[in-house]
């Protein structure tokens, strides 16, 4: 087991130097430093003098990728890349390029709000979803199931945005039920938290119950399915039993897609009802052009990807013995 | 003078493809495959209707021309070297078709069917007294679904947003698609280093999370080209080509993010055909690896292409107005429920609301994604009922 999950880490780490190398050729090489200090510094009445002072400010007025005016060892550490890119690889952001702001300090207190929001969107809508999908597969070939589907398909097919201004505009604004927006700290966020996580939930109901049904289905037809019915378990049993338990790698690789945005939230969500997460942050970043924020919110979001299909694949030997370490 | 933009040539070959389609249902292939399995399903066909009639708008909307300019005394205006001037307006024939409801503007806001605006103004009256009323409008009862803040008809800019739709949703793919097929292909047949260079691509890629690369690929390359509205000499190439557009570059973008799924099925599919009797006979009578693969690999991963296409659409046309909605989809000037949305956001906070924007960005994307998503369905259960329980599967 151990040696399975070193391995697994160890095949992570050429797609994290990959992801790295990537976002640096984008921020750094496509986009070249001259064009982001204009940018930051106003496109008109920019003198060469101000440009060339903000790159040594912040830091970017060294070469892309190769120093060639170094010996030895400095021909690489002396480079944008290797002062900007190489430390995100031991989490070190650095500072945003517009406020001077510590990025690794911001993430750190923005990461709670984001996690207020969508854990208990997620566990909640999982158990939600999952819930439903089994009522279908229960009621399968019935009309409940046959209405079910085309529900499920038609709330699908409904924009997360008109979910998001219509529940805020509905519960909101017309019954009063809860504040349309903002955040506070500690238990009092509790009150806004309500309406984003009932809203995700739904907006969720439709992809979720209908991919879980199949899900089901698809493991219902199964034999030891059938054996269990013949030694005369009730459906409910079978079911809730037998077929959740063996359903649960394609629900545990659904889930994993869904880890990273545990952590900065749903950018949308974030921006819609004010609340200060890192969501927030990276959509504040994208509208004022702060390229540092976007680099490192790309670079957060990919290590959180692989952390969590890491966490699946070991999951899988859990919950199916099937599985082997090789 | 005719003006091609670099998404009308995407939507002239999805147009291409349509009829090759049509006429290949009659033979063998998988048109007559999906055919087979669509014609008995009304539901499918009458949501195979209804995406015909969107993609003939997007259609019509992507063939646009310039007209000559007239000078003072109406006649064609000319350079001093003789030649004809053209309008930086290239109107596309959908423009010229419903010229009514492009022209006839009102000042502000106007409710649908109103015969007053919106909001009250001080009128002035034939005696020449001024009181606060509802000023009347220009064209009474001629926006079915009002107008907008700067009293634009909202089913115009509705109908406008079904070309970026179509663009975004079915022209995604079809960029991705040539890719897709060779990096899978070669990856699957070929096996080895090639294969773990591919994998290892693929899998770097999609670490990424999508929303983020696609944010930063267009905070990098979309910001130069042509967000609609009026062309500048500068921007058209060769004569009539502007090719430096955001619309395509959002697609591309999009495209870069979403071919890892297919490419990894492609690639699934071809080691599972590299085994099969009639791919070992072809090879055991010398025909070459690349003849193997353009004879029997690549038509039989096809089915695969083309449930994607149709079960990406709806997704796609969905993302389309979340970016829009962040800021970093299509311009302003480019006809976009996304945009749409945005701007409703706040009108729903006046009092009285203003809802009709939303519900024209409403009416029209639910109309197109609910038959994108039954049709798509449909299109799988033909082809491959066994990939009935999509995403999510490595």
């Amino acid at each position: 087991m151990l040696s399975y999950i070193i391995r697994r880490i160890l095949y992570a780490i050429p797609i994290i130097i990959g992801v790295n190398v990537l976002t640096a050729l984008l921020f750094f090489y496509v986009n070249k430093p001259d064009d982001m200090a204009r940018k930051i510094l106003g496109e008109k009445n920019v003198t060469p003098a101000a440009i060339e002072n903000w790159k040594r400010d912040h830091g970017y007025n060294l070469p892309s990728f190769v120093n060639t005016e170094e010996e030895g060892v400095k021909r690489v550490t002396e480079t944008i890349f290797f002062q900007k890119s190489v430390p995100l690889l031991w989490f070190d952001f650095g500072r945003s390029d517009r406020n001077n702001i510590d990025i690794g300090r911001e993430i750190k207190t923005r990461m709670w709000p984001s996690l207020a929001i969508s854990l208990p969107m997620f566990t909640a809508g999982l158990v939600i979803n999952l819930f439903l999908a089994m009522m279908l597969a229960y009621y399968r070939a019935t009309y409940i199931d046959i209405w079910g589907v085309v529900l499920a398909v038609v709330l699908m097919s409904v924009s997360t945005l008109f979910y998001i201004i219509g529940g805020q505009y509905i519960l909101g604004k017309i019954l009063r039920l809860f504040p349309i927006s903002g955040y506070d700290t500690g238990l009092h966020a509790a009150k806004f938290l309500v309406l984003p996580v009932i809203i995700g939930i739904i907006a969720s109901i439709g992809v979720g119950v209908r991919f879980y049904r199949t899900v089901f289905l698809e493991e219902i037809n199964k034999d030891h399915i059938r054996t269990a019915r013949a030694k005369g378990l009730t459906e409910g049993r079978v079911l809730f039993k037998h077929a959740l338990k063996n359903a649960m790698i394609p629900v545990l690789t659904n889930v994993v897609v869904s880890i990273p945005f545990l952590f900065y939230g749903s950018l949308i969500m974030e921006t819609f009802f004010a609340i200060p997460g890192l969501g927030n942050f990276t959509i504040d970043a994208i509208q004022s052009q702060d390229f540092a924020i976007v680099r490192s919110m790309v670079y957060l979001g990919s290590i959180l990807y692989i952390i969590g299909l890491i966490l699946t694949d070991i999951s899988y030997t859990l919950v199916d013995p099937r599985v082997r370490f090789e | 003078m005719p003006v091609i933009l670099a998404t009308d040539l995407i939507v002239y070959f999805l147009a291409a493809a349509i009829v090759y389609f049509a006429f290949s249902v009659m033979g063998e292939g998988i048109a007559a495959r999906a055919w087979a399995g669509i014609r008995t399903n009304r539901l499918a066909l009458v949501c195979m209707a209804v995406l015909f009639v969107y993609f003939s708008i997007a259609l019509l909307d992507s063939v646009r021309y310039r007209d000559r300019v007239f000078d003072d005394s109406g006649r064609h205006a000319l350079t001093e070297k003789g030649e004809a001037i053209y309008s930086p307006q290239a109107l596309s024939l959908l423009d010229r078709a419903l010229s009514d409801l492009r022209t006839n503007t009102e000042k502000s806001y106007s409710a649908p069917f109103a015969r007053y605006l919106f909001t009250k103004e001080s009128v002035e009256l034939p005696n020449g007294e001024a009181v606060r009323d509802y000023p009347a409008m220009k064209h009474p009862g001629a926006h079915w679904l009002g107008t907008d803040k700067v009293g634009n008809d909202v089913l115009f800019s509705a109908i406008k947003g079904v070309r970026t739709a179509i663009v975004i949703g079915a022209g995604t793919t079809l960029i991705m698609v040539p890719f897709a097929i060779f990096f899978g292909v070669i990856a699957g047949y070929y096996g080895g280093l090639i294969d773990d260079i591919v994998q290892y691509i693929y899998t770097t890629l999609a670490s990424i999370p999508g929303v983020l690369l696609i944010v930063a690929f267009m905070l990098l390359f979309g910001t130069s080209g042509y967000q609609g509205g009026l062309i500048s000499q500068s921007q058209i190439s060769l004569s009539f080509f502007v090719l430096n557009e955001r619309l395509f570059w959002l697609a591309l973008i999009l495209g870069i993010t979403s071919w890892t799924d297919l490419c990894r099925l492609i690639r699934g599919e071809t080691l599972k055909l590299r085994e099969l009797e009639y791919v070992q006979a072809s090879r055991a009578f010398g025909v070459s690896k690349p003849g193997i693969i353009a004879r029997h690999i690549v038509p039989n991963v096809m089915h695969l292409v083309l449930i994607t296409f149709v079960l990406q659409f709806s997704g796609l046309v969905l993302a389309e107005a979340i970016l829009s909605y962040i800021g970093i989809g299509v311009g302003p000037q480019m006809g976009s429920w996304g945009n749409m949305i945005n701007t409703a956001r706040l009108e729903l906070s006046r009092d009285p609301i203003v809802w009709w924007n939303l519900f024209a960005a409403f009416v029209f994307m639910f109309s197109l994604v609910l038959p994108a998503n039954i049709f798509g369905d449909a299109v799988r259960d033909a082809l491959d009922p066994r990939l009935r329980t999509g995403k999510g599967w490595h």
